[in-house]
C-alpha cells in the first residue's frame, strides 16, 4: 500500500528565488524505513520541513499525498492530524509551558474527546520509562534549557505519545552519544511496524546500525541521485558522497 | 497545569462577544441624578447615615477634586464625561448575610460568575460587591473568633468607628491625585479587613466586584490593616458587562502592614472595553513586613494603575507582579511604584505585557531610594510581547536613587511570537489560535503560578478568548 507519495517536488525558500528541492520522487509505505543520506546543503532538512508545512518554504511544483489526501493544501496542524510527525533537528523552546501540559494538549488535538488525566499520566510515564527519561522532565518548560540529548529524547517521547503513521526523523542522531542513540533508536523501533513508516534523514551511517532501513536514498543538490537497499548506506560510509556529487 | 485544551472546547462558538456581557434588569432602591455636585454628596452621605466627620471629609475631597487638574502624563482620558456618570446606586436595602437572603436577579448574576461554587471549594470568606453596596457577606466563624474583621467598608465605618478613623486615608490622602479625590468624595462599598497580631489566615479572602448599571461609576474603597506578625491574602476579581457608553471605575486601596506582617493582594480585572479603570493602590510596609501586589489587567478602555509600596521600616520587602493585556482600542498603562525609605529594604517588580490588534501596553514604573535607605536592593524586569505590527508597547522606567550602596537591576525585553515557534507547536496538531495562546500562557506563567488555581484557570481562559479571532 503506497502511503506517502512525493512526485516531482520542487521547493524554494519563501521570498527568494533559490530552489532547494529540484524534483524529488519518493514513495514510503507503512512498515518501511527509508534513509535519506546526503552531504550538508543537499536539501535533506528542507525536504523534512516542506513535508511538515514550514511557512518559510514554498512549493513551486509537484505533489505530495498521504493515503490519497493532498498534503500540500494542509497546514502543519492538519498534517499532524493526518498522521505525519517530524522529529525536529532543532526543537523550539516555549518557556512557561510545561512538557506535561504541552503533551496533553497535543494528544487531545488528535482526539475527539479529551484524554482522561490518569490515562494520560500512565501513557506519559510508560513512554518516559521506555526512553529512560527522568519523569521530572514533565514539569519542566518545553525545551527550555534542555541539553541537545534531552531535546532529542523529548522529540521521540512526543512521537511515542502521538503515534504517527509516518515519522520523519531529521538528523536525530546529531549530537547524541552512543548510549543516547541506542535509547532513541529503541523508541523509534518500538513504533515502526505495520502502522508506521519512517523517513530517517542523516548525514552519517551510524544511526542506521540501530534503526535499520529497508531503503536508502542519496540526496544531492535537491535530487535523489541513487536509491538502493541497506548495503548502500555502508558503501556511502566507506566511499563518501564525492562520487555521487560528480554526477550532478 | 492549565486547562487550555478543555477551555478551548468550552468556549468554542462564543466568538468575540464579551463573555460576561450579560446583565440583569436594574432594580435600584435609590439612584441619585447623573453628574456630581455638593447636593449629591450630601445625599449619598445622608442615605448612608454617616457621621459628620465623613460628610466633611467627602465635601473637602470634592473641593480638591474640582481643583486638581486631569493627569496628562499618561493615557488619554479626554473621553471621560464626569457629568454623565451616576455616582451612587443602591440595589438592595440591606446587606445579606446568607446566600438565601440575596435577591433572585442578583443571585443569578453571581451564579453565572460561579461564586457559590468557588465558595464551596475554598473560600474563607466572601464579600461580593454588586453595584455600590455589598449585598452578600460571609465570614467563616473561626476567623471571626480569631478577631479577624472582613466586612464592607460602609459597615466598618458604623461598627468599628475608632479603628476605621485611625487608619482612614492615612496611606492615600484625598489630595494624592484627582481620582483619589473623586473616590474620597463619592466612595461606596469596598472591603475592610483587619487581621489581629500574629493571626495568619491560610486561605485567601475573596471579593467579587461587578458594575451592572449603565454609566455607573464604581468607587469602592478598600482598607486593609495587617497587624504585627499577621498574614492575609486578599483576592479580588472583577468582571463587568458590556455597555455602549463609557463607565468609570476609580477605586482606592490602602494597606498597612505592621512589623513582621505580610499581605498579598491579588486582583484579576476583566472590565468590558468601555470602562476607564483608574485605580490608586498603595501599601505601607513597616519593619520586617512584606507587601505583595499581584495585578492582572485585561479589558477596559484605559487602565492607569501603579500599585505602590512604601518600604518604611528596615528590612521590609515589596513586590509587584503585573500582567497587562491590551487589545483593539485599549491602552493599559500599568506598572509599579516602590519607595525605599529604610535600610536593608528590598523590592522586586515583574511586569509582563501583551498587546495585539492595535492595543497599547505601557509599563510605567517609579523606583525611589531615599537618603538613609542603605543597602537597598531592587530588581525590575519588564517583558513585553507584541502580537502584531499594529500593536505597541512602551516602557517608562523612572529611577531616583539617593544612596550609593544600593543594588539596583533593570531588565527589559520586547519579543514577538516567532513564526517557527508557532510552526513547531502546530506540527504537533495545535491550531494557530491554540498555539498562540499556549505561547502567551507560557509568557505570563510567572504571574499565573502565583494565582489561586481558579484564577489561574480563568486567566488562561480569558487569554485564550482574547486570542480567538486575533490570528489567521
Amino acid at each position: 500500500m503506497a502511503d506517502l507519495v512525493i512526485r516531482n517536488l520542487h521547493a524554494k525558500i519563501a521570498d527568494s528565488d533559490k530552489e532547494i528541492l529540484r524534483g524529488i520522487d519518493l514513495t514510503v509505505s507503512r512498515g518501511e524505513i527509508h534513509a535519506i543520506m546526503g552531504p550538508n546543503g543537499s536539501g535533506k532538512s528542507t525536504l523534512s520541513h516542506v513535508l511538515m508545512g514550514h511557512p518559510g518554504y514554498e512549493v513551486t511544483s509537484g505533489e505530495v499525498t498521504f493515503d490519497g489526501t493532498d498534503v500540500l493544501e494542509l497546514g502543519p496542524d492538519e498534517r499532524s492530524k493526518l498522521g505525519l510527525f517530524l522529529c525536529f533537528q532543532y526543537p523550539y523552546a516555549v518557556p512557561g509551558v510545561t512538557v506535561a501540559n504541552f503533551l496533553r494538549t497535543a494528544v487531545n488535538a488528535h482526539r475527539d474527546t479529551p484524554i482522561r488525566i490518569p490515562e494520560f499520566r500512565k501513557q506519559m510515564a510508560d513512554a518516559m520509562d521506555l526512553l529512560e527519561v527522568d519523569r521530572k522532565m514533565s514539569s519542566r518548560y518545553l525545551n527550555d534549557g534542555f541539553s541537545g540529548g534531552e531535546k532529542k529524547r523529548l522529540e521521540i517521547l512526543q512521537l511515542a505519545m502521538l503515534k504517527p503513521q509516518l515519522a520523519i526523523l531529521d538528523e536525530t542522531d546529531s549530537g547524541l552519544d552512543i548510549d543516547a542513540l541506542q535509547i532513541v533508536a529503541r523508541g523509534v523501533n518500538h513504533h515502526v511496524g505495520a502502522d508506521m513508516g519512517a523517513i530517517v534523514i542523516t548525514h552519517y551511517q551510524r544511526i542506521l546500525d540501530h534503526i535499520r532501513p529497508s531503503h536508502v536514498h542519496v540526496l544531492i543538490d535537491g535530487r535523489i541521485v541513487r536509491s538502493g537497499g541497506p548495503e548502500l548506506a555502508h558503501e556511502l560510509d566507506a566511499a563518501g558522497y564525492a562520487s555521487h556529487m560528480a554526477e550532478v | 497545569m492549565s486547562a487550555l485544551e478543555n477551555d478551548a472546547a468550552a468556549i468554542a462558538g462564543i466568538g468575540d462577544e464579551y463573555r460576561y456581557g450579560f446583565h440583569d434588569e436594574e432594580k435600584p432602591v435609590i439612584k441619585v441624578d447623573r453628574g456630581l455636585n455638593e447636593g449629591i454628596i450630601r445625599q449619598i452621605s445622608a442615605h448612608k447615615n454617616e457621621p459628620q466627620w465623613m460628610l466633611d471629609f467627602r465635601l473637602k475631597s470634592y473641593e480638591i477634586f474640582l481643583k486638581k487638574p486631569m493627569p496628562h502624563w499618561g493615557a488619554d482620558l479626554s473621553g471621560i464625561d464626569f457629568d454623565n456618570i451616576f455616582y451612587y446606586l443602591k440595589p438592595a436595602e440591606e446587606t445579606a448575610r446568607t446566600w438565601d437572603d440575596v435577591p433572585e436577579d442578583i443571585k443569578n448574576t453571581f451564579e453565572r460568575l460561579g461564586i457559590p461554587e468557588a465558595e464551596r471549594k475554598f473560600l474563607a470568606g466572601v464579600g461580593a460587591q454588586y453595584e455600590s453596596e455589598v449585598v452578600y457577606h460571609n465570614l467563616q466563624k473561626d476567623l471571626e473568633d480569631l478577631g479577624v474583621l472582613f466586612l464592607d467598608t460602609d459597615q466598618a465605618l458604623h461598627l468599628h468607628p475608632e479603628l476605621f478613623r485611625e487608619h482612614w486615608a492615612t496611606v492615600i490622602p484625598a489630595n494624592d491625585n484627582k481620582f483619589s479625590a473623586l473616590n474620597s468624595a463619592v466612595w461606596s462599598g469596598g472591603s475592610f479587613i483587619y487581621v489581629p497580631k500574629g493571626v495568619k489566615i491560610e486561605l485567601p479572602l475573596q471579593a467579587y466586584f461587578r458594575i451592572n448599571a449603565q454609566n455607573m461609576g464604581q468607587f469602592e474603597r478598600t482598607l486593609i490593616i495587617v497587624d504585627e506578625g499577621a498574614y492575609v491574602h486578599y483576592v479580588e476579581g472583577c468582571t463587568a458587562p458590556t455597555y455602549s457608553s463609557d463607565s468609570l471605575h476609580s477605586a482606592v486601596v490602602e494597606i498597612i502592614v505592621r512589623k513582621g506582617g505580610r499581605c498579598r493582594y491579588t486582583t484579576i480585572q476583566n472590565w468590558s472595553n468601555n470602562v476607564y479603570n483608574l485605580v490608586t493602590k498603595r501599601a505601607i510596609a513597616e519593619e520586617d513586613a512584606t507587601m505583595e501586589w499581584v495585578d492582572g489587567n485585561l479589558g477596559s478602555k484605559v487602565t492607569m494603575k501603579y500599585p505602590a509600596v512604601i518600604l518604611k521600616g528596615a528590612r521590609s520587602h515589596g513586590e509587584v507582579l503585573s500582567i497587562a493585556f491590551a487589545g483593539d482600542g485599549q491602552h493599559q498603562d500599568a506598572g509599579a511604584k516602590i519607595t525605599h525609605m529604610a535600610a536593608d529594604t528590598s523590592s522586586v517588580i515583574t511586569s509582563k505585557s501583551i498587546s495585539k490588534n492595535g492595543g497599547r501596553a505601557s509599563y510605567r514604573g517609579l523606583l525611589r531610594v531615599n537618603k538613609g535607605a542603605h543597602r537597598a536592593r531592587s530588581k525590575v524586569v519588564c517583558d513585553a510581547l507584541i502580537l502584531d505590527e499594529h500593536s505597541q508597547s512602551d516602557t517608562f522606567p523612572y529611577i531616583n536613587i539617593g544612596e550609593n550602596d544600593v543594588d539596583i537591576g533593570h531588565e527589559a525585553t520586547v519579543s514577538k511570537i516567532g513564526e517557527e515557534q508557532l510552526y513547531y507547536l502546530m506540527s504537533r496538531g495545535l491550531n494557530e489560535a491554540e498555539a498562540s495562546a499556549m505561547i502567551v500562557a507560557g509568557f505570563v506563567e510567572p504571574i499565573t503560578k502565583e494565582l489561586p488555581l481558579e484564577y489561574a484557570v480563568e486567566l488562561n481562559r480569558l487569554i485564550l478568548l482574547q486570542m480567538e479571532g486575533s490570528v489567521g
